[in-house]
C-alpha cells in the first residue's frame, strides 16, 4: 500500500461523461433527421427505399426520445452522482472496493441496455408506450442495473462522513424512488410467448392494463418520468453546481427544502392534464389542472433561489460561460414550468393538446434547462476529473450562443406552428362545417417547421462543439493544480 | 348526506389540512432557526467546501473519524 492522501476517485463518473457527450450526440442527431423529415419528407428515404424501414419517421421518433432521456440525461444524472456524491458526503469511491465494483458494474450493464433498446427500436421491436416502449427482457435488465444504482447510493451514504445530506442528495434519492416506482408499474405486463404456451416472440408481450386505466397509469408515469427525470435531478445538480462554480452558498438552504417538499407532494397528481377532455373520470382532469398550477410554487421556489444564490454576483454571469449556461438554464425552468401550467388550464388545453405547442413546451424546457444544466455540469467536473483547464472559454461562449439561438428558434416556431394548428383545426363556418382540412394546415406549418428544423441543427453543432471543448480538456488542455480549482473553473482563452 | 356532499366536505378539510401543515412546516423551518436548535443555512456549506480533507459540516461521529460511518454518538 502506497500512502497517497485519499482524493475522490472519478473513474465512474468519467465512464458516464463520456455516455452523456456521445448519447448526446446520437439522440439530438436523430432529432434533427426527424425535424428535417417533418419539414420535407423526401427525408424519411434519405438513405434509400430498401432502407426507409430503419430511417422513416416513426422507427425514428422513440430512438430520439429514449436516447435523449435514458441515454443522455440518464448518463448526464449518472455522471453527476459518481462526482457530487462523493463530494458533499465526504467520502471516496476508493474507500470501498465494493462499492468501486458496483459502479462498474452499473456501467457494464448500462451499456448492455442501451445497445439492447437501440438495436430492438431500430427493429420496429415496442411495446409501444411512449417513453417505456422496451420489451420486457430489457425491462427486467433496467430493473437490474437501477437497484445496483440504489445499492451504490445508499452504500455511499452509508459510509459517509458528512453527518446531513446536502440537499442534492436529497434530490438525487427521490430521483431513484421515484422513477423506481413509476418504471415498475407502468411496465407491468404478461409475455405472451410464455402465458400463450409458445405464440407468437418470445420477447412480446401485452400490458396488464387497458383502456382507460392504461392511458391513466401510462401518463401517471410520463408526466411523473419528467418529474423525476428531467426536474428532480437537474435541480439536484444546480444545487451543487451553481453555487460551487460561483462560490455562494445557496441563498435559501430552509426555501430549498420547502420546495423540495413541495415538489415531491404536488408533482404526483398533475399527470392527469395530459387526459383533459379524454375519457378518464372529470375529477381526476381537474385534479390534474389545478395541481399542475399549484406546481408553480415549488418549481419557481428552487428556480428563484437559485437566481438569489447570484444576489450581488452577477458579474460572474458576464464574466463566466460557465455561470451563464446555469442562469440561463434556471430561468428556462422557470419559463417551462409556467408554460406547463398554463397548457394544463382546460381551455388552453382544448387549443393546444396535439399541436406542436406542446412540442416546443417539451423542448423549451429539454433543450433549455435540462441539456444545458448538464453539459454546465460536465464544464465544471471536467477541470476537477481529468486536472486539466477547460480547453477554450471562447469556444463555450460560442456553443452558448449558437444553442441560445437555437432553443429560441424551436420554441418559437413552434408556438406559432401550434397555435396556428389548433386554431384551424377548430375553425368552421355558420353551419358547424370544418373551415380546413387537415392538408391546409400542413401547407401552413411548412416554414416554421423548417425553423425548428434550422433551430434543432443550431442546437446539434453546439453539443460538437461542446463534444470537442472536452476531448481537448481531456486530452491537451494546460495541467492545473489542486489550488486552481477551489471555486471558478479555470478555463483556457 | 350524498356521495358529493361527503366529498365537498373531504374536499374542503383536505385543502384545509394541507394548508396547515405547509404553514407549520415553514413556521418549524424558522423557529428551529431563532431557537437555536438547527442552523439550516450552514448546510449550504457543504457544496462549499467539499474536499475530501475538509472539515465537514456536521460529523458523523464526534469522537472517532477513523471509524467511518459509525452510529453518530
Ligand atoms: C437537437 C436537438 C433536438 C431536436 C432537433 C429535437 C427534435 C424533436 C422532434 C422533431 C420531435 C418529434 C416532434 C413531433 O412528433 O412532432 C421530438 C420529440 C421529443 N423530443 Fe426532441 N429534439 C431535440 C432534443 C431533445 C432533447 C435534448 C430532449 C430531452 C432531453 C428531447 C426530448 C423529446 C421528447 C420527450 C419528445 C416527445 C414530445 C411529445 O411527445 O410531445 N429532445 N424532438
Amino acid at each position: 500500500m502506497d500512502n497517497r492522501p485519499l482524493e475522490y476517485d472519478y473513474t465512474i463518473a468519467k465512464m458516464f461523461m463520456l455516455t452523456t457527450v456521445l448519447l448526446g450526440i446520437v439522440g439530438m442527431l436523430v432529432g434533427v433527421i426527424l425535424a428535417w423529415q417533418l419539414a420535407f419528407p423526401g427525408v424519411n428515404l434519405m438513405l434509400g427505399e430498401g432502407l426507409a424501414e430503419y430511417t422513416n419517421f416513426s422507427r425514428l421518433r422513440p430512438l430520439h426520445t429514449d436516447a435523449v432521456i435514458f441515454g443522455f440525461t440518464l448518463s448526464g444524472i449518472w455522471a453527476t452522482w459518481y462526482y457530487v456524491g462523493q463530494r458533499v458526503l465526504k467520502v471516496s469511491m476508493a474507500e470501498s472496493k465494493f462499492l468501486m465494483f458496483l459502479g462498474k458494474l452499473h456501467f457494464a450493464l448500462y451499456l448492455l441496455v442501451v445497445v439492447a433498446v437501440v438495436g430492438s427500436l431500430l427493429m420496429g421491436i415496442t411495446t409501444s408506450k411512449e417513453y417505456a416502449e422496451f420489451e420486457w427482457p430489457i425491462d427486467i435488465a433496467v430493473v437490474v442495473v437501477w437497484v445496483i444504482w440504489g445499492m451504490s447510493i445508499f452504500g455511499l451514504i452509508g459510509i459517509r462522513r458528512e453527518k446531513s445530506l446536502y440537499i442534492s442528495i436529497w434530490y438525487y434519492i427521490a430521483t431513484f424512488l421515484g422513477i423506481a416506482m413509476l418504471y415498475l408499474f407502468n411496465n407491468m405486463a404478461i409475455p405472451t410467448y410464455f402465458a400463450s404456451g409458445g405464440i407468437g416472440a418470445w420477447y412480446h408481450s401485452v400490458s396488464m392494463y387497458s383502456g382507460t386505466n392504461d392511458a391513466l397509469v401510462q401518463w401517471w408515469y410520463g408526466h411523473n418520468a419528467v418529474a423525476f427525470g428531467f426536474t428532480v435531478p437537474i435541480v439536484a445538480m444546480i444545487y451543487y453546481f451553481l453555487p460551487k462554480e460561483s462560490g455562494q452558498a445557496v441563498y435559501s438552504y430552509k426555501l430549498s427544502l420547502l420546495a423540495f417538499w413541495g415538489l415531491m407532494f404536488v408533482y404526483l397528481w398533475a399527470g392527469g392534464h395530459h387526459l383533459l377532455f379524454s375519457t378518464v373520470p372529470d375529477w381526476m382532469q381537474t385534479m390534474g389542472s389545478v395541481f399542475s398550477v399549484v406546481l408553480i410554487l415549488p418549481s419557481w421556489g428552487s428556480a428563484i433561489n437559485m437566481l438569489l444564490t447570484m444576489k450581488g454576483e452577477w458579474q460572474q454571469v458576464a464574466a463566466s460561460p460557465l455561470i451563464k449556461f446555469m442562469i440561463l438554464a434556471s430561468t428556462f425552468y422557470m419559463f417551462s414550468t409556467l408554460e406547463g401550467p398554463i397548457q394544463a388550464i382546460k381551455s388552453v388545453n382544448a387549443l393546444a393538446h396535439f399541436t406542436d405547442w406542446i412540442v416546443g413546451h417539451v423542448h423549451d424546457g429539454v433543450l433549455g434547462w435540462v441539456a444545458f444544466m448538464i453539459m454546465a455540469a460536465l464544464f465544471h467536473m471536467a477541470p476537477r476529473v481529468f486536472k486539466r483547464e477547460i480547453y477554450s472559454k471562447s469556444l463555450m461562449n460560442t456553443q452558448f450562443w449558437i444553442q441560445t439561438l437555437g432553443v429560441v428558434l424551436y420554441f418559437t416556431s413552434m408556438w406559432i406552428a401550434g397555435i396556428t394548428q389548433g386554431m384551424m383545426w377548430r375553425a368552421h363556418d355558420e353551419f358547424g362545417n370544418l373551415a380546413y382540412s387537415f392538408i391546409d394546415t400542413v401547407t401552413v406549418l411548412h416554414p416554421y417547421y423548417t425553423i425548428r428544423a434550422v433551430g434543432g441543427t443550431l442546437y446539434l453543432i453546439g453539443m460538437f462543439l461542446f463534444a470537442y471543448n472536452m476531448y481537448k480538456t481531456m486530452t491537451s488542455a494546460r495541467r492545473v493544480d489542486e489550488s486552481e480549482l477551489q471555486t471558478a473553473s479555470p478555463m483556457g482563452a | 348526506m350524498d356521495i358529493a356532499t361527503i366529498q365537498a366536505y373531504a374536499y374542503f378539510f383536505f385543502t384545509a389540512f394541507l394548508v396547515v401543515v405547509l404553514y407549520a412546516y415553514i413556521y418549524h423551518l424558522y423557529s428551529s432557526q431563532w431557537k437555536g436548535k438547527r442552523d439550516y443555512e450552514k448546510y449550504g456549506n457543504i457544496a462549499l467546501h467539499d474536499e475530501i480533507d475538509d472539515q465537514p459540516v456536521e460529523q458523523i461521529s464526534k469522537n472517532d473519524d477513523k471509524k467511518v460511518g459509525g452510529k453518530n454518538e
